[in-house]
């Protein structure tokens, strides 16, 4: 089953959302709708942001994904699968196939970066200690922090310890990458590198991702695909590769809209929109100037 | 060194045993039953991966009422329970059942709070690897708090020293018994002096030993 994940052809639709609605009851007897009613569908291949205000549910919308929180309805398919009928036991297999990635980076800090690298492996059984060190040296390779295999995420910078949790999420070769708000602890300088190490992710290895962020020049620099959430809704959503000035219902599509216009060197805007996600990074693409809100940190 | 030490210095020796016996045990069964006791309270609790509410508080009621007794008197009402599981009432394998019993209550409760200093984001990001439960507690659990697990053995150790004390109302002896039975009830100070003097050493070294294991252990 989970083989067939990773195998399938690009472009079809690898995640697909089927109305899920989550809510929470809140301290008080409250209920809070935090997704309501939501239907989406990711092409293989594809990055793709949720953006959004905070608590506008884009993060709890993510989280459905690999079900970490479970839907009170609908369904989330990953591959032919759907999570929501899977058993404990097969539902654990499948999140080999979905990697995720923290604001908080969520490492062990009294492991090594090796041994959190290796975690995901050994937990699914890889006992041979030659094929999990081979891995673990791949997955930081790719990350650009080899070096660093017997440090502890203490005596790492936060970009660093993003990177560790990057390699970590790739160990089983998953076919997706959530990642929530991934830079959103970071600075400037440090978020275009986990951007670019994201990047290449998404382009040598062919992992989609899921992006949660509030900052929309994450969005610019990384995306394919963005949907706005609003109040537990996906209230838009459109390809990254559309003309700038196309018509945007939110807010959030109008700026996004005017950044890339600001930023389109060519005054033929609308040519662009036949350069992927990673053309369109460069380092100014990547200055952390537009927030819709503070970082949560 | 005086003859009240001379008299009882063969008897200091049986002593010492005692308390290594009675604290070897109870702080066994601490570890192998209160440690998993203390991480099943840990998962019962509202918002974590076992969350049972009604589990969760029969447990933290059960763990609270051993606590709450005063260490002599659950000696004495854990009499007729000590007889079924060492065959005696008396001597210090006997005093190590309710001294097991509070042990085991007390480290479960200690070990209940150390794994709440666990970050929640660490043990999310386990799930969404795939981990089970017990592959949680091994490998994220227990090696994130293990520092924080070895001084609550610490603390437990310390305090079980001086429980081992009372443990000389049945018979169980101990440095302890030795300092009530010569140096208070027989007015020998300077068994007093010594025998407190031995408990303030092994206390020292036992906090000694506990912290440099828990510095060590701790990456963070």
């Amino acid at each position: 089953m989970g083989n067939d994940v990773r195998a399938a052809a690009p472009g079809a639709p690898l995640i697909r959302l089927q109305s899920v609605s989550k809510s929470f009851v809140l301290p008080g007897k409250q209920v809070f709708q935090a997704v309501d009613d939501v239907s989406l569908s990711i092409a293989r291949g594809e990055v793709f942001g949720l953006v959004g205000k905070s608590g506008a549910g884009k993060s709890t919308l993510m989280r459905l994904i690999n079900l970490l929180e479970r839907p009170d309805s609908g369904a989330v398919y990953v591959g032919d699968d759907d999570l929501t009928r899977l058993s404990k036991r097969a539902l654990r297999d499948m999140r080999q196939t979905i990697g995720m990635i923290f604001q908080q980076f969520n490492l062990l800090q009294n492991a090594t970066v090796f041994d959190n690298v290796a975690f995901p492996l050994k937990i699914h059984g890889v006992r041979d200690k030659d094929a999990v060190a081979r891995r673990v040296r791949e997955c930081l390779d790719i990350v650009g922090l080899s070096e660093k295999a017997d440090s502890y995420p203490a005596q790492l910078s936060g970009g660093q310890k993003q990177r560790v949790a990057i390699a970590r999420a790739l160990a089983p070769r998953p076919a997706v990458l959530l990642c929530d708000e991934p830079t959103s602890a970071l600075d400037p300088e440090t978020t275009r590198a986990v951007l670019a190490t994201l990047r290449d992710i998404n382009a040598k290895l062919g992992v989609t991702i899921v992006i949660v962020t509030h900052e929309l020049s994450v969005v610019r620099a990384l995306c394919t695909q963005v949907a706005v959430v609003e109040e537990g809704k996906v209230v838009e959503q459109f390809a990254l590769s559309d003309p700038p000035d196309t018509p945007r219902r939110t807010q959030l599509g109008r700026e996004l809209g005017a950044l890339r216009k600001a930023r389109a060197i060519d005054p033929e805007s609308g040519d662009d929109a036949g350069l992927t996600a990673h053309d369109r990074l460069d380092a100014s693409d990547l200055a952390v100037d537009t927030e819709l809100e503070p970082p949560r940190v | 060194m005086s003859d009240n030490i001379v008299a009882i210095l063969p008897e200091l020796w049986v002593a010492i045993g005692q308390t290594f016996l009675m604290l070897g045990i109870g702080l066994s069964a601490a570890i192998l039953i209160g440690g998993p006791l203390g991480i099943l309270l840990f998962l019962l609790s509202p918002g974590q991966s076992l969350a049972n509410r009604f589990v969760f508080v029969a447990l933290n009621w059960i763990i609270n009422t051993v606590r709450s007794f005063p260490f002599i008197i659950l000696l004495v009402a854990l009499v007729p329970f000590t007889r079924i599981i060492a065959g005696t009432s008396i001597g210090p394998v006997a005093a190590a059942v309710p001294l097991s019993i509070a042990a085991i209550a007390y480290f479960a409760r200690l070990v209940e709070q150390c794994l709440r200093d666990v970050p929640r984001g660490v043990i999310e990001a386990a799930h969404a690897m795939g981990a089970s439960e017990l592959q949680i507690v091994w490998r994220v659990l227990i090696v994130e708090a293990r520092s924080g697990l070895v001084l609550a053995l610490t603390v437990l150790a310390v305090s079980f020293l001086s429980y081992s004390a009372i443990a000389g109302v049945v018979g169980g002896g101990g440095i302890g018994d030795i300092a009530i039975r010569y140096g208070y009830y027989r007015f020998q100070s300077d068994v007093m002096i010594l025998t407190v003097a031995l408990l303030l050493v092994l206390v020292q070294i036992i906090q000694f030993a506990g912290n440099g294991i828990a510095r060590r252990l701790d990456k963070r």
